[in-house]
């Protein structure tokens, strides 16, 4: 454990992704008012993605983890699509 | 992570006398040992609640008409049975009973990652057992949705829904919070030279299980929060009446639910994996495909859900996806299946109590499985769908599967749990009575399913009768022999001949030390050579 190393993030960067992370909760709020039909839930779903990338990145320090940390959260979002998608097999084709 | 400390090393984890004393010693020690039997007494504690409400059922069921009780309280009995069995006895019982005490032992490292939100998660699961039984001490009548909780019933029914749900809610961060405690554990505790393909079976299948837990749960947690505010506030995700979709909670329940299945019956195929290479004393054979099909059962399970709503009226091209997919899930547990006969082959079999169990769990599991074949077909799942070919399924593979599995569990590690032996013979009868008794109570209700014999009813027509005498006189002999085999392991554990380190002469480390263990499981963390294996015989 010693043996690792520590990065140390500036406030600057965090206060960038609070802003960015705002910005996104607003957009997919607003969103919500323009008639987008079957894609509405696709957008919402771009939005949280978004925001979950940002959150995962810089607040949970992925991007200065070991590959094998970055493997498995890109694993779990395969999951997660494949869920996504396979629900939707079922409103597609009802 | 480990750091030494003072404790000395010829102190088992009973005798350990610490900073507290009495009951205190117990709820605030952080020791994994003393966790997984604080979750073992709990989980015995709700068990025998489970199966006295299984038995009324039965017993209700034991002629047309009402016996004992009406629809209203068969609905409450069959909801609170199926709670209890799934969210506190059957989900939580392998992982956070011998996960707890094996899974540092079987890997060589002194505690689990995290201690103490370990303790934490065992007071979540208090915490979310509390809440269901409070749904049914008070409030306006237990619930009576079934254990799934199905929109519109669970926001519609006037019973007392609402600390049934928040209790399933906690119960689900007991369970992410041991996942995630696994997983770590695993990741950074496992003694220098074990690689991953040199760890036992048993870590495997919770590892594979830990992500299950990670990954799934929380999706019924968020689903159970929407069930909640539709109930007290309308907002309409579920609702049809306010342009919800039911078929939307059924998804998003069996997404957490079919996986859910694997959280039980995972770690239930590891202990086996456990068990038949040391009675067998044999190498086990095809180490790899296990842990391959391990992970491949973790991850295709994911994407079967859809097989529980055959009938609800989704789409045509969802039902035979989800078919296609049941249908390969099936593979890796044949595997699985294969390997373990395969150990035996020409291995030197110790007839010993976790072997019969382990025997009849394969027995058990393999009528199990191939029922869900039925089910997993479109076709046939019409025609048995919510019938008690369903109930006789599903029990054969989570009772049979996990409940026989924890028995070869229990029979197996618990010289080493507990530094006693217990009676053999007993140990057998009880065994052989309880697999008369589970076959009598509910091999007749495939029978009762075919011939057109709903779930969930109370009542039945006469040409159900004598199947279900059948069942009912199954279900008394079945608990007959729990009782016998809860007696003995309790007499046992206080009076029982003294264990010594390494009874069945098992190859894994947790053979290696005391029995019981002492407080910090090793003297020194052990080291795997290049040789070292967990099943060189």
């Amino acid at each position: 454990m010693q043996n690792e190393k520590h990065h140390i993030v500036p406030y600057s960067t965090y206060i960038i992704i609070l802003a960015a992370l705002v910005l996104f909760t607003f957009l997919s709020i607003e969103v919500t008012g323009i008639e987008l039909g079957g894609l509405t839930v696709a957008a919402a779903l771009i939005f949280a993605s978004l925001k979950s990338y940002l959150v995962l990145t810089y607040f949970m320090h992925l991007k200065f983890d070991k590959p094998y940390i970055r493997i498995m959260v890109g694993f779990v979002i395969l999951v997660f699509l494949a869920v996504i998608i396979i629900t939707f097999i079922d409103y597609f084709f009802r | 992570m480990q750091a030494s400390s003072q404790i000395p090393h010829d102190v088992s984890y009973l005798d350990y006398k610490g900073k507290y004393k009495g009951l205190l010693a117990w709820i605030l020690s952080t020791d994994h040992k003393r966790i997984a039997l604080l979750y073992m007494f709990s989980i015995m504690t709700m068990f025998f609640v489970g199966v006295c409400l299984g038995l009324a059922m039965k017993l209700e069921l034991i002629a047309p008409g009402k016996t004992i009780m009406g629809a209203q309280d068969y609905n409450a009995v069959f909801t609170v049975h199926g709670v209890i069995m799934i969210f506190m006895i059957v989900i939580p019982g392998l992982p956070a009973v011998f996960g707890n005490f094996l899974l540092p032992l079987m890997i060589g490292a002194k505690d689990v990652a995290f201690p103490k939100l370990n303790l934490f998660s065992w007071y979540l699961y208090i915490a979310g057992a509390i809440l269901v039984i409070s749904s049914v001490l008070f409030g306006d009548g237990s619930p009576d949705t079934g254990w799934t909780f199905y929109a519109p019933y669970s926001f519609r029914t006037g019973t007392n829904m609402l600390p049934a749900i928040f209790g399933a809610f906690v119960l689900g961060f007991s369970s992410i919070l041991t996942g995630l405690n696994f997983i770590v554990t695993i990741h950074r505790l496992r003694a220098p030279g074990m690689t991953w393909t040199k760890m036992p079976l048993f870590p495997w299948t919770l590892y594979g299980t830990a992500w299950i837990q990670l990954l799934a749960t929380p999706v019924v947690g968020i689903t159970l929060v929407l069930v909640s505010l539709e109930r007290i506030f309308g907002i309409g995700v579920f609702d049809p009446a306010l342009g919800g979709d039911p078929i939307l909670y059924q998804h998003l329940f069996w997404i957490y639910s079919h996986p859910a299945v694997y959280i039980m019956i995972l770690p239930a195929m590891g202990a086996i994996s456990e068990v038949i290479p040391t009675f067998s004393q044999k190498h086990v054979f095809g180490y790899k495909a296990i842990v391959a099909s391990t992970l491949a059962i973790a991850f295709v399970g994911y994407f079967v859900w859809g097989h529980h709503m055959f009938t609800s009226g989704m789409s045509g091209t969802a039902q035979y996806t989800f078919s296609i997919l049941t249908f390969l899930v099936a593979i890796p547990s044949a595997i699985k299946v294969f390997n373990w006969i395969s150990t035996m082959y020409k291995g030197s079999i110790a007839l010993e109590t976790p072997f019969f169990w382990a025997m009849s769990f394969i027995f058990v599991f393999m009528i199990g499985g191939l029922s869900g074949l039925v089910l997993g077909a479109l076709a046939t799942d019409v025609y048995v769908h919510d019938t008690a070919f369903v109930v006789a399924h599903f029990h054969f593979i989570v009772f049979g599967g996990v409940g026989f599995s924890f028995f070869a569990a229990i029979h197996y590690w618990f010289p080493k749990m507990f530094g006693r032996m217990y009676d053999k013979t007993w140990a057998n009868v009880g065994w052989i009575v309880f697999f008369i008794g589970f076959l009598a109570l509910y091999t007749p209700m495939f029978y009762l399913g075919m011939q057109g014999m709903p779930r969930r009813y109370y009542d039945y027509l006469e040409q159900f009768h004598s199947a279900n005498i059948l069942s009912t006189l199954g279900s008394w002999v079945m608990t007959f022999g729990l009782a016998i085999i809860v007696i003995n392991l309790f007499r046992s554990a206080k009076s029982g001949a003294i264990a010594p380190e390494n009874p069945w002469n098992g190859k894994t480390l947790e053979w290696t030390v005391p029995s019981p263990p002492p407080v910090e499981n090793f003297d020194d963390i052990p080291v795997y050579g290049e040789k070292d294996g967990p099943y060189e015989y």
